[in-house]
């Protein structure tokens, strides 16, 4: 409860969190939320400006463009939600037992990941592509089998600086089992670095969704994703640049919004933060270093 | 009570397929009894550390036992309540996210102990060690290092435990301070009967609240002597040691 209540006072967080529940129902309710089937093709609204009946104007099949934004957001938010969850769950349980027990176990994980980690993430989409065949789903799927070795590592390696502390010491010489020493001790302070690497990814994994559509690999064609509307929009790029806007902007808000709700979240519960939000900038830059490791 | 026997261990070196070893601790014996104060005086690097820490069960010896009062520590359901420990490092030895009162009832609610019963007994533990009860919802980067050491103890001791561990406990904190927490490590002994062991590089710190020392050289014991006749060691090297210290 006292999460919730330092979480009140910074407005940032408060207008974070709210812009993301918004996000999340309108994509679980669109069909009650957008004013049209997001598929309807109307030729004479082609390129059509915005006007009341269709708020943010037409697309190049005049497709209304607010129904396709609100669609759009079942696979280009929930669903890479879903992903990250999966491979975030797989990769801290592997990246715990790894950092806490180390030795043996550690080695053989790490390995593993070694594996994984050096097949070209590209590749091995389009393989996992390749063997179940196009569509969302398997492209999910694609997802999590090459996230969850990076996550592993990473979480890792936070679980080990934090596993050779004194009071973790304390807690296992005083008789606690293993397991109550992770989620006591070792599970709240990683959590700050498990909630910025995610937000970090969910940016990347919704750009790569959109790749991997504009591939025709991923969302078939007459459904909505942002990504795609992007790459329509990308042919009159010059001619009628407002297309980009909306998709654009939809990204750009979403993936702030879930950096710095997990910046806020991490000085709610941070009691050495409540005082001075300095680690703010910190974490920005531990996140672009990661993106640029992962290349 | 707690009795120490052959320990050997050894860590690899070098990678995964490395059979390398180094060994850390040889051929280790010793006993502390009931009430006892045991100083284990070494360089550091000979391994006094390890032993503390296979001491406290957290980590296996590769040869020989380490046995409390008859049973092995490496099980955490025998240390559960009876062995506790202090260590040296201030700025780590309490979860951040916790407040002080959080950190002293942890081992408390270990034992299953009611809630109420353990909020009662912070209060007459900050007393014992010197600290208000306005200092129960502070967090430990709002303490000084004393403070926190002070907490540790009153930590350690909450479980009314038969052994504590003090692990270079009074190394990080300057000397006005170090005899303060001497001089409480005193009174909480006699409060509670519980046998020390304590581990230091500093012979004053030791002479002054041991009852016996063991000196240790590069994974060996080297002499075990009463703390009474510390000027009478045998072997050249304890002596080397006793020669050393600066005379104030």
């Amino acid at each position: 409860m006292n999460i919730w209540l330092s979480l009140s006072k910074d407005k940032l967080a408060v207008m974070s969190l709210l812009i993301i529940v918004a996000t999340l129902a309108a994509g679980i309710f669109a069909p009650q939320f957008a004013p049209h089937d997001p598929t309807e093709v109307n030729m004479q609204l082609k390129y059509a400006a915005s006007s009341w009946t269709y708020l943010l104007g037409n697309d190049h099949l005049g497709r209304c463009i607010l129904s396709r934004l609100i669609y759009g957001i079942r696979p280009s938010v929930l669903w890479v939600l879903v992903a990250l969850a999966i491979s975030v769950c797989i990769g801290a349980v592997i990246g715990f037992i790894a950092g806490y027990f180390r030795g043996k176990i550690d080695a053989f994980m790490m390995r593993i990941c070694d594996v994984m980690l050096s097949f070209p993430g590209y590749v091995m989409t389009l393989a996992v592509v390749g063997i179940l065949g196009a569509g969302l789903e398997h492209i999910l799927i694609a997802f999590v089998v090459m996230k969850w070795a990076w996550f592993a590592r990473v979480i890792r390696t936070a679980v080990m600086q934090y596993s050779d502390m004194d009071y973790v010491k304390f807690a296992k010489a005083s008789g606690s089992s293993h397991l109550t020493v992770i989620v006591r001790h070792i599970v709240p302070v990683t959590f700050a670095d498990i909630a910025v690497i995610s937000s970090g990814s969910i940016c990347s994994m919704i750009l790569q969704i959109s790749g991997l559509s504009f591939l025709g690999l991923g969302i078939q064609a007459p459904n909505a994703e942002w990504g795609m509307m992007l790459n329509e929009a990308r042919g009159v790029m010059f001619s009628r640049p407002e297309l980009m806007l909306a998709p654009g902007l939809a990204i750009i808000i979403v993936v702030s919004a879930f950096n710095f709700l997990s910046d806020a979240l991490q000085a709610a519960i941070n009691p050495q933060l409540k005082t001075a939000q300095r680690k703010l900038q910190a974490s920005e830059v531990r996140v672009s270093s990661y993106e640029s490791i992962r290349g | 009570m707690l009795s120490v026997s052959h320990v050997e261990k050894s860590y690899k070196t070098g990678g995964l397929f490395s059979n390398e070893r180094q060994e850390v601790l040889r051929k280790v014996s010793f006993e502390c009894s009931h009430g006892e104060c045991l100083g284990i005086i070494g360089e550091s690097g000979s391994g006094k550390s390890t032993l503390g820490r296979l001491l406290l069960g957290i980590e296996k010896p590769d040869r020989g036992s380490v046995l409390f009062e008859g049973e092995n520590v490496s099980d955490h359901a025998v240390r559960l309540g009876n062995i506790s420990a202090v260590f040296q490092d201030y700025t780590s030895s309490i979860n951040p996210f916790f407040t002080v009162e959080a950190a002293i009832m942890e081992p408390l609610l270990q034992q299953k102990k009611t809630r109420v019963d353990a909020k009662s007994k912070v209060d007459r533990l900050l007393n014992h060690v010197g600290l208000d009860s306005s200092y129960r919802k502070k967090y430990p980067h709002e303490l000084s290092g004393g403070e926190v050491q002070r907490v540790c103890m009153a930590r350690a001791i909450s479980t009314e435990p038969k052994c504590i561990v003090l692990d270079e406990s009074i190394s990080s904190l300057d000397v006005s301070v170090q005899i303060q927490v001497l001089e409480l490590l005193k009174t909480l002994k006699s409060i509670y009967k519980m046998s020390y062991i304590f581990i230091t590089h500093d012979i004053q710190a030791a002479a002054y609240i041991c009852d016996r020392v063991i000196i240790f050289r590069s994974g060996q014991i080297e002499e075990i002597v009463p703390i009474a006749k510390l000027k009478d060691v045998q072997s050249d090297y304890a002596r080397k040691l006793l020669k050393h210290i600066i005379t104030f």
